[in-house]
């Protein structure tokens, strides 16, 4: 492969897959092991050395990025695919007592359920969970399961960023750490790990967030519209990240979390640049890629498993016994031209295994992006829906964006006629942010859509374009959208206070 | 059901819908169309400032054969005359057939044509001679990275003799999502934190160079020509199989497929990307040898064809492996450029360039493993 800063000493064998490990082969690292599992392109790993690497890498990346604070709450995302469910294996051992340098934060686990999404009935999702809770209780840590119906009585004050907590910096990690300790220390000369182990036990044994039933029908019925009238697979999945994003940092916020930890693999984050790329969100792909993400301000999402290829998860899972639970997805049994999603993920994995370092290569490259607008320019208005700084910049009209909203045929207007018969493309794609001259045809888009959509960045509007009526989307977006276009005019602009607390309580819930 | 209305002028029957809107057109009101909105990225981008003497590169497939056809038309109310220059590479059964097209063009719309070749500039080195040279060496030739580098090398020699001030190509956005995919997929951040803009302003004595065709979609193209009746060579290169670009080209038809636009949403991710600053490259300086814009102490032109005089073709190919070592601090101011050569100082195909290095170079080469 033509990849820049590759080696082109000797050929690499085209031909059958390197031996596996017979009896003759050893551990490379320990020399001494049976060889189990070959990680890359041939190193040959026994089961502890494999298991040593595994959850070194795991802390490694945790301790590099010191971000996680001693006795923060973290919010472990758990979907009950192997990826979270390792993660979250993971952080069970790394609490226990036999840690030689024990985990140090307080998790809680939490689990969206998205049947109503992907168009299961609630017998089976009744049944799925069943199994959840199962698993759940088994893990010791005070757990919450929510509905995705839950969208539909959240606050807008989702949609805002809370004053930005100053990050952690070398100094103040350091003696965040050592503070802790000697706290330890000072309470009586007990183990800390009785103290956590108080903390851990008594929310489980009240069973915190167990929805009774069912999720009030209206929701559930709300939710099918919704993602039945999205045209498109990608628009589908794209929105149901965006609203499982949403409810995430709403139910971290609602119980004190200050961190959550999704558990993205090193492979789904380099398919997930590449769709993000395709997608038109390159402006962001560092908060979409990175090991941190604080877009949010208060709420810090974090990828500690960002560095384990799914292979090694999958390894990892069978040799040790993770439990985890398949759930269908919104993309399940989909063929493989439906979404932008499945497409990259389908071109990835045939090309890692006609060049086996492609995956590595893209990581690598995600490494280096940063987070900051292009220009340098200072931040500006929020996206609605991904709170990204907005990417759009209607002054410049030699961009891609530009392009696709200028139009030059239109030399009369035509009569609403012509409009109705031509192909079904609601013209707020045409003249996005043009709200006077939209359209003739009032069918098609109306004020408040455009509303909507003025406020979204490239990627989002691209989205919306696949929804057809954007009065189906959860009432508080509709509300924060409402709220934002009746910003206060330029002049007294200057005389608030950025973030105030005011703003946020004079919208009410 | 009668054929819809243009919805522009509503007079003729409309005979297209374009691809990006849907919007039926005439192929009058298309074209006319297509003409505004690439003087939109001129006027907009201020590529071409009126009294410019603009360099067309002409290889006569439709991309070239659109661009010079549209500017031609735009040519007075933008103020600039044009000029064709055409490369030949050397690529026999294809090259010759496409320089055929372009003579054809260059008569028809009566525009000066200036053919230049690899065999004179680079000192008898065509793309069948580099691509022999590299045959032998590793699983894939890599022989598209030379010709790419040589060619623009080409493309600023032809536009200095005819006495041009900017140079224009006619790279589409289909074009420019299949690089940044390729980028990506290969790791070139460098190449990543360079592009996205409408073209490079010309730093360190290079001609300014730019692409107005880059927000046109690659379909809208084909539709102009085939409305303008215009006369291309179509053929691909008869060494496209093995570009890596062909997996990239691949997965953009299979995008569109799943979402019209994306081509363009691929063109605004690059516009967007923000990399870090330690992996954007040096600011250029220039070339030791030949005084062109370079980021190291040679350029990539002169470091390919040292690698190729050398018997070792890969041997610039890839970070920090060309003939000068990995890329250190900044080169040593450079000495009082040259008058730009038509023949290659150190042309001669054989070990002659090893003095031109030195010592200390041959040193580091000699540890460059292939």
């Amino acid at each position: 492969m033509c990849q820049v800063g590759e080696d082109y000493g000797d050929p690499v064998p085209e031909g059958p897959p390197p031996p596996r490990p017979g009896r003759e082969l050893r551990c490379v690292k320990c020399k001494d092991g049976l060889p189990v599992v070959v990680i890359r392109a041939g190193d040959a790993f026994c089961r502890d050395c494999f298991r040593a690497f595994y959850v070194h890498k795991f802390r490694a990346v945790l301790g590099k990025n010191r971000l996680i604070f001693p006795g923060e709450k973290v919010l472990l995302a758990w979907s009950g695919g192997p990826s979270s469910s390792s993660m979250v294996w993971q952080v069970l051992e790394g609490l226990s007592r036999d840690s030689a340098k024990r985990l140090r934060f307080v998790p809680g686990v939490v689990y969206v359920d998205e049947g109503a999404a992907c168009g299961q009935s609630w017998e089976n999702r009744a049944k799925t969970l069943a199994e959840v809770k199962l698993i759940l209780r088994s893990f010791g840590f005070p757990w919450h399961i929510v509905a995705l119906e839950e969208v539909f009585t959240l606050p807008p004050s989702v949609l805002r960023c809370s004053a930005q907590e100053p990050l952690g910096t070398e100094g103040t990690y350091k003696v965040a750490v050592d503070s802790f300790l000697q706290q330890q220390h000072t309470v009586g000369g007990s183990p800390s790990p009785t103290q956590q182990e108080e903390q851990l036990s008594q929310p489980c044994t009240q069973d915190p967030e167990d929805p009774a039933g069912p999720p009030p029908a209206a929701h559930i019925e709300a939710l099918s519209r919704l993602f039945d009238s999205v045209k498109t697979l990608t628009a589908k999945e794209e929105l149901l990240q965006t609203l499982r994003g949403h409810l995430l940092l709403h139910v971290a916020r609602t119980h004190g979390y200050s961190k959550v930890m999704t558990g993205d693999s090193c492979t789904r984050l380099a398919i997930k640049l590449m769709t993000s790329l395709a997608l038109g969100r390159g402006a962001f792909l560092a908060w979409d890629t990175g090991f941190s993400d604080e877009r949010h301000g208060d709420v810090v999402v974090v990828r500690p498993m960002r560095e384990h290829t799914l292979k090694e998860v999958a390894f990892y899972n069978r040799l040790f016994a993770v439990p985890s639970i398949f759930t269908p997805a919104i993309d399940t049994k989909a063929p493989e031209k439906a979404s932008i999603h499945r497409l990259m993920e389908g071109f990835l994995l045939r090309l890692q295994a006609q060049f086996p370092s492609t995956v590595s290569t893209v990581y690598r490259t995600s490494e280096k992006l940063v987070k900051a607008p292009r220009d340098g320019c200072a931040a500006g208005p929020r996206c609605l829906l991904c709170m990204c700084s907005l990417d759009v910049d209607t002054a410049d009209s030699a961009t891609a964006f530009g392009a696709q909203t200028q139009d030059f045929s239109q030399t009369q207007p035509p009569t609403p006629l012509a409009e109705a018969g031509a192909a079904p493309m609601p013209c707020c794609s045409a003249e996005v942010g043009r709200a006077q001259k939209c359209c003739q045809s009032t069918l098609l888009c109306r004020r408040e859509d455009s509303q909507v959509i003025e406020q979204l960045c490239y990627g989002c509007r691209v989205n919306m374009k696949d929804v057809p009526s954007l009065d189906s989307l959860p009432p508080y977006i509709l509300a924060e959208a409402q709220f934002r276009s009746q910003r206060p005019s330029q002049d007294i602009q200057e005389y608030l206070v950025e973030n105030s607390d005011e703003e946020v309580h004079t919208t009410g819930s | 059901m009668p054929a819809p209305q243009c919805s522009s002028c509503h007079a003729a029957r409309a005979a297209l819908r374009r691809p990006r809107s849907g919007q039926a057109l005439c192929g009058a009101c298309f074209c006319t169309a297509f003409e505004a909105e690439v003087l939109h990225t001129v006027q907009a981008g201020r590529l071409l400032p009126p009294g410019a003497v603009v360099a067309v590169g002409a290889s006569g497939g439709k991309d070239s054969t659109v661009l010079a056809h549209v500017l031609r038309e735009l040519a007075p109310r933008l103020g600039v005359s044009l000029r064709l220059v055409a490369v030949d590479e050397g690529i026999g059964g294809y090259r010759d057939a496409a320089l055929a097209a372009v003579r054809r063009q260059a008569a028809l719309w009566d525009l000066p044509l200036t053919v230049v070749a690899y065999a004179d500039l680079f000192g008898g080195w065509t793309m069948d001679a580099v691509a022999r040279s590299t045959a032998g060496s590793g699983r894939s030739r890599a022989c598209c990275t030379f010709c790419g580098v040589l060619r623009r090398r080409a493309l600023e020699e032809g536009a200095r003799l005819v006495g041009a001030t900017h140079i224009v190509t006619g790279h589409n956005a289909d074009d420019m999502a299949e690089t940044v995919l390729m980028n990506f997929l290969r790791g070139d951040a460098g190449r990543l934190a360079r592009g996205g803009g409408l073209g490079s302003r010309g730093e360190g004595g290079a001609l300014p160079r730019c692409r107005p065709l880059q927000l046109a979609s690659q379909k809208e193209v084909v539709l102009y020509a085939h409305f303008r009746r215009l006369d291309y060579f179509s053929e691909e290169c008869v060494y496209a199989p093995e570009a890596f670009r062909g997996h990239a080209r691949h997965l953009l038809k299979l995008l569109e497929a799943a979402r019209p636009s994306a081509a363009l949403d691929l063109v605004h991710s690059a516009e967007r990307l923000a990399l870090a600053p330690a992996a954007r490259p040096p600011p250029p300086g220039a070339c030791s040898r030949c005084g062109a814009l370079a980021s190291r102490a040679l350029c990539q032109a002169c470091a390919l064809l040292d690698g190729l005089q050398r018997g070792r073709p890969r041997l610039a190919i890839g970070k920090g492996r060309d003939a000068d070592g990995p890329p250190g601090p900044p080169p040593p101011p450079p000495p009082p450029p040259p008058p730009p050569p038509p023949r290659d100082p150190g042309s001669a195909p054989g070990p002659a360039a090893a003095g031109e290095c030195g010592a200390a170079c041959e040193g580091r080469c000699a540890q460059a493993s292939l």
